[in-house]
């Protein structure tokens, strides 16, 4: 089952109004999937220079979201946002609103908040520690000590890496491969049970076998939590999501299931990019 | 059977000393034989002074035999010389200051690199660096005027009354002895942790906070569980360079130490360490046995650098590579 099929299993589609007036309308299965993320009017800026002018958007539950859009379009911003990790970077200021499951995710803990959504990054970060060690990192410092193991071994398991790791536990992770490596971050978000799961372009440091891997991963992973995913490979998007969002110039043009995006843009800017006209 | 021969005209055998001779010109043999030259002199010098004291310190080291590293006496008119009060007062003065300094070097390091704004971090840096580029004799004076007063007026007595059932707390407060060397020294190698840590701690990758940020970590446990263990390997590496201030430093040390070749437990005491004998007798040592042993006392404190520096290198090896850095 590839990312267009979920609509496809879908037939009463019914077009829902995302939110915004000048965003086209989107087919979305009515009743079979709810919204996780209700973002409104998102703006964020570094220093003086704003990167996002206001985006409206909601991401659903358990389905796996892209976010495409030219280098610089504030994707990554977008998705940084969602666990508030744009507080790290000092001088940055975000203004709207953000509620996960109806609540306010600047009026929460962040601490909290970045338990309930985890991240993966760019380029594979693992701790310079054993694979056992990086895995059970988010579970000790929540204090949990008890039953590490089982929850290592679980988390090991859904990033489908156990099989090529299981009698090396205590190795250095930074003896995998780099596909390992990122799958292994993949587990050591999972090992605190996230609701929500955001990737920054996992896949731009990997080949293509182990993108294909962590892809059907992705597909695997959203049974039991909501995946966002920004992405600057199209085939990428087109194959592993359900919905994709089109950013451009800190602007949202285009919200819609993937398929329909894919096939029959309805924003001129869209067929564009997409056909490789820029970005 | 013909001659094999090449574009140029040459035959094979010709050919690498004229590409040797073009290389010559365009610089790359030259570069080459000038830096193995000023490489091989740094070697030379250092062979050259291992041998030196050496030779130097046959006589004593014939007469004493291994009993030197063993004896406590030291007596220039009866000809009885023996390392081991300088040894101790090296090794005790040394780790009084390594004691005190790191973890004080280690918070500060921490506070500018994590918490403060960076321009203030910019400017207790500039300072931190000027601290260590002070003369030690200006830190000896420091450590004369002010620390040692200090020490037998107000913290040695209380040290005394408090700790007193700790053998190191015990008896006379003389001001100056193994505490305040050890505390001069102490002021003198915190720069020098702090400047190399919080060099360290800044260039951890953000990847590494951020991915301990994303899992809910706080900044506290980011700085302990994630940026302190990866950046571990550079703080070792301060540490033991300030050791290797502290084993040598001659000046501050021969200022506050009392220069009193005893081994007392207590860190009141008066003392002395094998730089400060060396300087202190140098001029006066008459007789070529004295002389001998001072010279021994020499390469006594170079090989206690060498080793500590080798182990420290291992050290720093082992937890690298137990942290997979080096895989």
């Amino acid at each position: 089952m590839n990312g267009a099929s979920i609509v496809q299993k879908h037939q009463n589609l019914e077009p829902v109004h995302l939110g915004q007036k000048d965003i086209p309308l989107v087919e979305l299965p009515i009743g079979t999937i709810k919204p996780q993320f209700k973002i409104s009017n998102l703006k964020v800026s570094y220093g003086a220079k704003e990167v996002l002018h206001g985006v409206d958007l909601d991401v659903f539950a358990n389905v796996v979201t892209a976010l495409i859009g030219p280098s610089g379009c504030g994707k990554s911003t977008f998705l940084r946002s969602l666990n508030r990790m744009t507080e790290v970077v000092r001088g940055t200021q975000v203004e709207g609103e953000i509620l996960l499951d109806n609540e306010n995710v600047f009026r929460m803990d962040v601490v909290k908040l970045r338990r309930r959504v985890g991240m993966v990054f760019q380029r594979p970060n693992p701790f310079p520690k054993s694979i056992f060690d990086n895995v059970a990192y988010g579970l000790r410092i929540n204090g949990h000590h008890d039953s590490l193991s089982e929850a290592v071994e679980h988390s090991l398991r859904r990033a489908a890496l156990w099989d090529e790791v299981k009698g090396q536990l205590h190795k250095s992770a930074y003896a995998l491969s780099g596909g390992q490596q990122q799958r292994l971050c993949i587990a050591r978000a999972l090992a605190v049970n996230p609701e929500v799961l955001l990737l920054d372009e996992p896949c731009s440091a990997l080949d293509p076998i182990t993108t294909a891997k962590i892809e059907e991963l992705l597909f695997q992973l959203k049974s039991s939590c909501t995946i966002v995913i920004v992405t600057h490979n199209m085939q990428q998007a087109a194959r592993a999501s359900d919905f994709t969002a089109f950013l451009l110039d800190g602007q949202l043009v285009e919200y819609q299931s993937t398929r329909k995006l894919f096939t029959t843009p309805s924003d001129p800017r869209t067929e564009a990019y997409i056909t490789g006209r820029f970005g | 059977m013909l001659e094999r021969v090449n574009a140029t005209g040459l035959t094979p055998s010709f050919r690498p000393l004229r590409i040797y001779w073009e290389r010559l010109r365009r610089g790359d043999e030259i570069a080459h034989v000038l830096t193995l030259i000023f490489a091989s002199t740094v070697i030379g010098v250092t062979a050259l002074l291992v041998y030196q004291l050496w030779i130097q310190s046959a006589l004593s080291r014939q007469k004493f035999g291994w009993a030197f590293f063993a004896t406590r006496v030291w007596d220039p008119v009866g000809g009885q010389f023996g390392a081991l009060p300088f040894l101790y007062g090296t090794v005790v003065t040394s780790a009084i200051a390594l004691l005190l300094a790191v973890p004080l070097g280690l918070g500060t390091a921490i506070f500018l690199s994590e918490f403060s704004a960076k321009r203030i971090s910019d400017a207790l840096a500039f300072l931190v660096d000027l601290l260590a580029a002070v003369p030690s004799v200006i830190y000896g004076l420091l450590g004369i005027f002010v620390l040692a007063p200090l020490l037998r007026v107000w913290v040695e007595p209380v040290l005394r009354s408090q700790f007193g059932f700790l053998p190191f707390f015990r008896g006379p407060a003389y001001g100056v002895g193994f505490l305040a060397a050890g505390l001069t020294l102490a002021i003198m190698v915190v720069p020098f942790i702090v400047s190399v840590s919080r060099e360290v701690l800044i260039s951890v990758p953000r990847e590494q906070r951020e991915a301990a940020l994303a899992l809910g970590a706080t900044r506290w446990e980011t700085i302990s569980r994630a940026v302190v263990p990866f950046a571990k390997t550079g703080i070792l590496g301060s540490v033991f360079l300030a050791l290797a201030r502290a084993l040598g430093e001659t000046m501050a040390v021969t200022m506050v130490i009392g220069n009193d070749p005893k081994i007392s437990a207590s860190l009141f005491a008066p003392g002395y360490s094998i730089a400060a004998v060396i300087a202190n007798e140098f001029t006066e040592a008459t007789g070529s046995l004295y002389l001998s042993a001072l010279i021994e006392l020499g390469l006594v404190l170079f090989l206690l650098t060498f080793v500590l520096n080798g182990l420290a290198r291992l050290l720093v090896l082992a937890t690298a590579q137990r942290g997979g850095l080096l895989e």
